[in-house]
C-alpha cells in the first residue's frame, strides 16, 4: 500500500481514541517518564503512551476524535490540590465548590482536597454527600477532608469510620490545631484502622495568641503582635512524637519555618510516617509583604524571614517537604479592606501556584520539572490513596498541560475565583496552564 | 525646603532635615504662643477632623488647640473601636467624612497602620496621633524640640528609654528621631516586655536599669500599664517598681545637667517616684507645652506651608 491509500484506509475507520495529545515532554514522576511523547486518551482512561523515536517523527497513524498539539510544552498528571478551603457550605459569598473547581482548573488543578472548617463544619457523614453531591457539578475532581474532632472543637473524635464510608480522603481540624495532645494521640492510633492520614495544622495557640504576623524585626518595628515560628515548631515537634509512639501517619500543613523543616528532615531520617507540605507564598514571601499593610499578606502561618524562605526551598530540594499545596483561602473584599489586626488570615492560590512553583522553584533551578510535578501529584497522591496523579495506561486521564515560557501578569480581577484576597497583583510568572483535562474532557480552557 | 510627604505617619524614614524643618518652625510657632493673643490665620479655611478611636486625653487636646490657633475649622470625633467594628467599616466611615469636604485628618487608632490605610483610602492629608505599638511621631518630636531646647545639640547625647518598649509607639517613634538626630538610644525595660530583635534597630538593650543609666543625659520613662500584669507579661507592679522604677537613688548614675522625661499620663510611684517626676531636671510640663507648638507647625508643614511664619 502507498502512503496516501494507507491515509484513506484510515479514515475509514472509526475513530479509535477520543482525544491524542502529541509531542509534548511528557513528565510523570511516578514512572519517571521525562520525555517527548505522544498520549491517547479514550472512556476518560489514558490508553497509550507512545514515546517519539528520535528526530521527532511521528508514531503509527490513528484516528482520534480531537487532536492537542503539545509541541513546546510539558504534559503532566493533572495537578492536585491537597489545602484548599471552598468555603461551601456558610460562605458561599466567597467561594463555592464550583467557582473553586473554575479556579482550580484556570490553574492547572484537576483535584482538589476541601477542608472542613466550613460553616457547620464537614464532620458527619451527611456533610461530606453534600460536598460530594455539589462536587457532580464541578469542573475537577474534588477530594472531601473530615474534620478530625466533632465541631471542630478539639474535643471528641468525629465518626471517622462514619467519614470514610462517605469517602474523606483524609481528616484534618485545619484551621486550627488539635491543642488536647491525648485527642491528637487518638485521632492517629484510630486512623491506622482505615490508613487514613490526619492533616495537622500546626499552631500552639498560647503562643501565636493574639499575633497577626511573623514576630520578627519587622513586627516589632511595625508595633504589631508578632507569632513566632516556635508556636508552629512545638506543635510539629509534638505531633512527631505523637507519630512515632503510635506509628499513625501525619502530615504537617503549611510547613512555614526553619525550624520546622529541620524536625521534619530529622523525623524522616528516623523513619517516622510523616509527611508535610508548604505554600507557594512560604516559598515566594518574607514578611517584607507585611510593610504596606496589605491584608491579602496576611496569612495563618504567617510568611516568615528569607532564612525561613531559604530553609523551605532547601526543603523542596532535598525532599523533607513531600507537597506543594496551596491552602487557598477565600475571603470577601469587605473583610479584608479593614484594619490589619481586624482581617482574617488567608489567601487565594489556586490560580498563581503553578506559575509561582515555576517562577520561583523551576527557572530558579531549585527543583527540576520531574521533582516538581512530583510534589503536585505523585506525593499527594501517594499521601491520600487517589487513583490519580499519574500518567499510566488505564488510569484516569486527568492531565494538565503547560506551557513553560509563556510568561503572564498575575490580574486578580480576574480569577475565576470568587474571592481576589491574592498579594501577587502585578507580579510577572512564568508557566502557564494551556490545558486541564479530567477524565479525557478538556475542562480549561 | 518643604517635608517630602503630605502626611505625617511615622518617623522611620524621615530624614534629618524634615526633622529639622519641624523642630525650626515649631520654634516660630512656639514664639507666638507666648504672645498675649495666641492666634496665627496660617490655616484659615482649612478643615481638619481629629478621629479618636482610642481615649486620649493630652494629644486631643494639644491636636485641637494647635488647630484652632492656626485657625482651622476643627471637628472631633470619638469612637471606641469595638462599637464602630459592629456596624460600618472603617473605611466607609472615614469616605463619609470626607465626602464632606475636610482638608486633613489627625488620627488616633489602637491598630498599627491605620494612618496608612487612611492614605489609600482618602485624599486628605493623614496626620498620626498614634497607631498601635507602631508610632506616635508627633510625641517624638516634642521630646526632639524639648531635648534640643536644651542641649541645644541632640548629635551625641545618650537617651535611655526605660519601660514597656514592646506596647510602646512613643518608643519606637523616639528610637527613630533620635538615632537620626545622632542621639545614642538605648532601652531598658523587662525581657517579656522587650519586642524581639529590636537590637537590629541600631540600639543598645539593657534589663538592668542601673546599667543602663550610666553615662546617660537623657532617660524619657514610659508608662507601665496594668494590663501587662494581668496578661502575665509582669508578675507584679510592685516588682517592675524595685527593678526599673526610676528613684532619686538610681539618678547619681545619669551625666551631670540629665532631664527625666515621660511622654504622660503617669503612673505616680510605679515606673516613677513623684519626687523625680517634679524634680528640676524633669521637663514632663515643658514637653506638654512644646507639643502644642509641634503639632502647629506639622499641621502647617503638611498643609504646604514652607516659608518661615510671622
Amino acid at each position: 500500500m502507498n502512503k496516501s491509500k494507507e491515509k484513506k484506509e484510515i479514515l475509514k475507520r472509526p475513530p479509535e481514541f477520543d482525544l491524542a495529545i502529541l509531542g509534548g515532554r511528557v513528565v510523570d514522576p511516578e514512572s519517571r517518564t521525562d520525555r517527548i511523547a505522544d498520549v491517547f486518551v479514550q472512556g476518560g482512561l489514558i490508553k497509550k503512551i507512545s514515546p517519539r523515536k528520535a528526530k521527532g517523527k511521528s508514531g503509527p497513524e490513528v484516528r482520534v476524535k480531537e487532536v492537542i498539539d503539545a509541541k513546546g510544552k510539558i504534559v503532566v498528571p493533572g495537578l492536585i490540590d491537597m489545602h484548599a478551603h471552598l468555603r461551601e457550605p456558610g460562605r458561599e459569598d466567597e467561594e463555592t465548590i464550583y467557582t473553586g473547581s473554575c479556579a482550580a482548573v484556570a490553574g492547572g488543578f484537576t483535584s482538589v482536597c476541601c477542608m472542613p472548617n466550613t460553616e457547620p463544619p464537614i464532620d458527619n457523614q451527611e456533610a461530606v454527600k453534600f460536598v460530594y453531591d455539589k462536587a457532580k457539578e464541578a469542573k475537577c475532581k474534588i477530594f472531601c477532608v473530615g474534620a478530625v474532632t466533632k465541631a471542630q472543637k478539639g474535643e471528641e473524635l468525629t465518626e471517622i469510620f462514619d467519614l470514610v464510608q462517605a469517602g474523606v480522603v483524609a481528616i484534618s481540624d485545619d484551621g486550627k490545631p488539635v491543642s488536647n495532645s491525648q485527642v491528637m494521640r487518638n485521632a492517629l492510633e484510630y486512623c491506622k484502622m482505615f490508613n487514613l492520614t490526619v492533616i495537622s495544622h500546626c499552631e500552639d495557640t498560647n503562643l501565636s495568641s493574639s499575633g497577626v504576623m511573623h514576630e520578627g524585626l519587622v513586627s516589632t518595628t511595625l508595633g504589631m503582635n508578632g507569632i513566632p515560628s516556635v508556636a508552629e515548631e512545638i506543635m510539629i515537634a509534638r505531633d512527631l512524637k505523637l507519630a512515632e509512639f503510635t506509628g499513625g501517619r501525619i502530615h504537617i500543613a503549611h510547613v512555614s519555618t526553619q525550624g520546622s523543616v529541620d524536625l521534619i528532615r530529622e523525623a524522616k531520617r528516623r523513619g517516622i510516617k510523616v509527611t508535610c507540605e508548604t505554600t507557594p507564598h512560604h516559598f515566594t514571601l518574607t514578611d517584607d509583604a507585611v510593610k504596606t499593610y496589605d491584608t491579602n499578606a496576611k496569612v495563618n502561618p504567617p510568611l516568615r524571614t528569607r532564612k525561613d524562605v531559604a530553609a523551605i526551598k532547601k526543603g523542596l530540594r532535598d525532599g523533607t517537604i513531600d507537597c506543594i499545596a496551596t491552602d487557598h483561602a477565600p475571603h470577601s473584599v469587605e473583610e479584608k479592606e479593614v484594619e490589619f489586626d481586624f482581617a482574617p488570615f488567608g489567601m487565594v492560590g489556586l490560580e498563581t501556584a503553578l506559575g509561582l512553583v515555576v517562577t520561583e522553584l523551576i527557572k530558579k533551578r531549585i527543583l527540576s520539572w520531574p521533582q516538581a510535578i512530583a510534589k503536585l501529584t505523585t506525593n499527594p497522591s501517594r499521601i491520600l490513596n487517589l487513583k490519580s496523579g499519574r500518567v499510566k495506561k488505564d488510569f484516569p486521564a486527568d492531565l494538565t498541560i503547560i506551557d513553560p515560557k509563556a510568561s503572564w501578569i498575575v490580574d486578580p480581577a480576574k480569577f475565576k475565583s470568587k474571592s481576589k484576597n491574592s498579594p501577587f497583583g502585578g507580579k510577572k510568572l512564568r508557566g502557564k496552564v494551556c490545558y486541564s483535562i479530567v477524565d479525557g474532557k478538556i475542562v480549561y480552557p | 525646603m518643604k517635608l517630602r510627604s503630605r502626611h505625617l505617619l511615622g518617623l522611620e524614614g524621615m530624614t534629618r532635615e524634615e526633622i529639622n524643618l519641624i523642630l525650626d518652625t515649631a520654634e516660630s510657632f512656639k514664639e507666638i504662643l507666648e504672645r498675649p493673643i495666641r492666634i496665627v490665620p496660617t490655616l484659615r479655611g482649612v478643615t481638619v477632623v481629629n478621629l479618636f478611636y482610642e481615649p486620649s486625653t493630652r494629644t486631643r487636646i494639644s491636636f485641637e488647640l494647635a488647630e484652632k490657633r492656626l485657625s482651622a475649622e476643627v471637628v472631633s470625633f470619638s469612637a471606641n473601636t469595638s462599637s464602630v467594628r459592629k456596624g460600618e467599616t472603617l473605611k466607609d466611615t472615614v469616605r463619609n467624612i470626607e465626602a464632606m469636604k475636610i482638608d486633613m485628618v489627625v488620627v488616633r487608632h489602637q491598630c498599627s497602620g491605620v494612618p496608612y490605610f487612611l492614605t489609600q483610602c482618602l485624599d486628605s492629608s493623614i496626620i498620626n496621633a498614634g497607631d498601635g505599638a507602631h508610632e506616635h511621631p508627633t510625641q517624638a518630636l516634642l521630646d526632639l524640640f524639648t531635648i534640643k531646647e536644651k542641649y541645644k545639640e541632640i548629635k551625641g547625647l545618650k537617651v535611655v528609654i526605660v519601660g514597656d518598649i514592646k506596647y510602646s509607639r512613643v518608643a519606637r517613634s523616639d528610637i527613630w528621631g533620635f538615632t537620626t538626630m545622632g542621639a545614642k538610644v538605648a532601652v531598658c525595660g523587662p525581657a517579656t516586655l522587650m519586642p524581639y530583635e529590636i537590637e537590629k534597630m541600631g540600639i543598645e538593650v539593657y534589663d538592668d536599669v542601673d546599667q543602663a543609666l550610666e553615662g546617660a543625659d537623657v532617660v524619657n520613662v514610659l508608662r507601665i500599664q496594668l494590663e501587662r500584669q494581668e496578661g502575665g507579661l509582669l508578675p507584679s507592679l510592685r516588682e517592675y517598681t524595685n527593678k526599673f522604677g526610676i528613684n532619686i537613688d538610681r539618678l547619681k548614675r545619669l551625666n551631670e545637667n540629665f532631664t527625666i522625661m515621660h511622654p504622660g499620663p503617669i503612673n505616680r510611684g510605679v515606673e516613677i517616684t513623684p519626687e523625680v517626676a517634679d524634680g528640676p531636671y524633669s521637663v514632663i510640663l515643658n514637653q506638654v507645652t512644646n507639643g502644642v507648638a509641634i503639632r502647629m507647625a506639622v499641621l502647617y508643614l503638611l498643609s504646604g506651608g514652607e516659608a518661615k511664619v510671622e
